[in-house]
């Protein structure tokens, strides 16, 4: 096989224009997925351990709902189906006016769908908290939203920094499901340079190490934060 | 000042408690004991509501604790309540699990606060430590931390579920002294504990409790002494034995 690299083509005219578009469309996707992942992951989670049967039943649902629906299923209702079930007038904005349509699906997708992982990783976390912690601060006279705000969400989420890690990480990576209903994440743009060049190891090894390449600025910055938030003492059991 | 008037629980179809009633005057120190499993924990955590119950009456100070208008946290607001694991927030330094309630419940401000903290180590021997985290003090000192934490509440009465089971013995006095002073000072106490030397110290009532019944309810010395049922006997002889 006779094949000419072209290390040199990534960095050509409009080339590499499109690699920083894809980076840019990546990180956007994946940024705003995550966001909506943590805070509807977050209140499902903790939805899920309160004493009352109905959050914890709709919390169950949602996880399972969302968990078990393949993603790319997922993508492709969230883009195709879904302005045709909401009302006439929501579908007619979504499809005519709604602003970066895939975009906004594949953000919407991404994030409900992690959003499931998440709060799994917050019921986790929480429940791992002994049962007395939470005794301790009705008895005091907190209100359960109060034992939640100071007890149990900052000692659970301090729990929880390196499950949450990757599923930020799995966001990212699954972004690039995004490809499918036409998002110009990076690789989309890989793909379309390959189209445009017939370079393709060039343009696909660009894309792996674009992904390399965050992975780790994100695992060395979440090591920063579990340090920073790490307990003094605690975990290192003494005596009995 | 406490009354509980024939209270019955389940836990599903395990019936816990079995019709127990007593009543804990103001400035009394009760001490409850029993074999493991006896609804001693289950019985004290009745009184402020950390478990329903669902047959009977508790009130404290005349509020009912099952009843349905009562503001539960208001009310154990003003119980405090010591664990067998402490339970301090691990989180927190020492300074800042005395001031949690008092600022989040009480609403008194930061200084306030941490002056009424401040003030509370000293009594509890621990004036230089407010700083540590409680990973980093001994279980006698965490244990005596929770007990300032309860006492900055300033408490009308105060519960024990065994406060010194989870110490190893040389810091068992250092709790128990605390504890002492506390009930001399004039707390209304309902203390669950196999201490039977500060029971035949400190308290004023001993309840005996065994497979959810109160078997016993004497005052310390005629407990010691006289009318006691055979089952309190064999308890007794097999916990003074050490
Ligand atoms: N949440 C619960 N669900 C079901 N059963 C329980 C629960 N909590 C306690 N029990 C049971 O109720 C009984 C009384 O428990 P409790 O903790 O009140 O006993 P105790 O007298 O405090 O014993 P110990 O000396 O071991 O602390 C035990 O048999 C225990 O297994
Ligand atoms: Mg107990």
């Amino acid at each position: 096989m006779r094949y000419n690299w072209n290390w040199g083509i990534l960095f050509q005219d409009p080339y590499f224009e499109w690699l920083i578009t894809g980076i840019e469309w990546t990180l956007i996707v994946s940024s705003l997925a995550w966001i909506l992942a943590f805070s509807l992951g977050s209140l499902v989670g903790v939805m899920r351990t309160l004493p009352q049967r109905l959050p914890r039943a709709i919390g169950a649902a949602y996880v399972e709902l969302f968990r078990n629906v393949p993603l790319l299923v997922q993508m492709f209702i969230w883009f195709y189906v879904m302005p045709e079930l909401v009302p006439d007038d929501l579908g007619r904005w979504i499809k005519r006016d709604m602003p970066y349509p895939e975009a906004t699906s594949a953000i919407l997708c991404l994030g409900t769908y992690t959003a499931s992982r998440v709060a799994e990783q917050v019921r986790a976390g929480i429940e791992s908290i002994p049962r007395g912690q939470r005794m301790a601060g009705l008895a005091m006279g907190l209100r359960t939203w109060q034992v939640y705000r100071y007890l149990l969400i900052p000692v659970g989420y301090r729990i929880i920094v390196p499950p949450m890690t990757s599923e930020f990480l799995t966001i990212f990576k699954n972004s690039s499901l995004a490809l499918t209903i036409g998002v110009g994440e990076v690789l989309m743009q890989a793909r379309q340079i390959e189209n445009y060049t017939f370079q393709g190891f060039e343009a696909f090894t660009a894309a792996t190490i674009i992904y390399v390449a965050v992975t780790l600025v994100v695992v060395a910055v979440m090591a920063r934060v579990e340090v920073k938030t790490r307990i003094p003492g605690y975990g290192v059991r003494k005596g009995r | 000042m406490i009354e509980i008037s024939n209270i019955n629980k389940w836990f599903g179809s395990f019936h816990v408690l079995k019709n127990c009633s007593t009543q804990v005057a103001k400035g009394e120190v009760v001490v409850i004991c029993g074999p493991s499993g006896s609804g001693k924990s289950t019985l004290i955590k009745c009184v402020n509501g950390l478990e329903p119950f669902q047959e009977g009456t508790i009130t404290v100070n005349d509020i009912s604790v099952g009843g349905k208008g009562t503001d539960l946290s208001k009310l154990r607001a003003h119980i405090g309540m010591v664990f067998q694991n402490f339970e301090l927030f691990p989180h927190m330094t020492a300074m800042q699990n005395i001031c949690l309630g008092q600022t989040k419940v009480l609403g008194r401000s930061t200084t306030e606060a941490q002056d009424r903290a401040n003030a509370l180590l000293q009594r509890v021997g621990l004036g230089e430590l407010g700083y540590k985290y409680p990973a980093e003090l001994s279980g006698g000192q965490q244990q005596r931390v929770a007990i300032a934490r309860a006492l900055a509440m300033d408490p009308i009465a105060m519960l024990f579920d065994e406060p010194t089971s989870a110490l190893d013995p040389e810091m068992i006095n250092e709790v128990l002294d605390v504890m002492q002073e506390l009930a001399r000072s004039g707390m209304t106490m309902m203390v669950v504990t196999h201490e039977m030397g500060f029971a035949r110290r400190v308290a004023d009532r001993v309840i005996f409790m065994d497979q959810g019944e109160i078997v016993e309810d004497a005052t310390k010395d005629d407990f010691f002494t006289r009318s006691r049922s055979e089952r309190a006997q064999l308890f007794l002889s097999k916990i003074l034995q050490h």
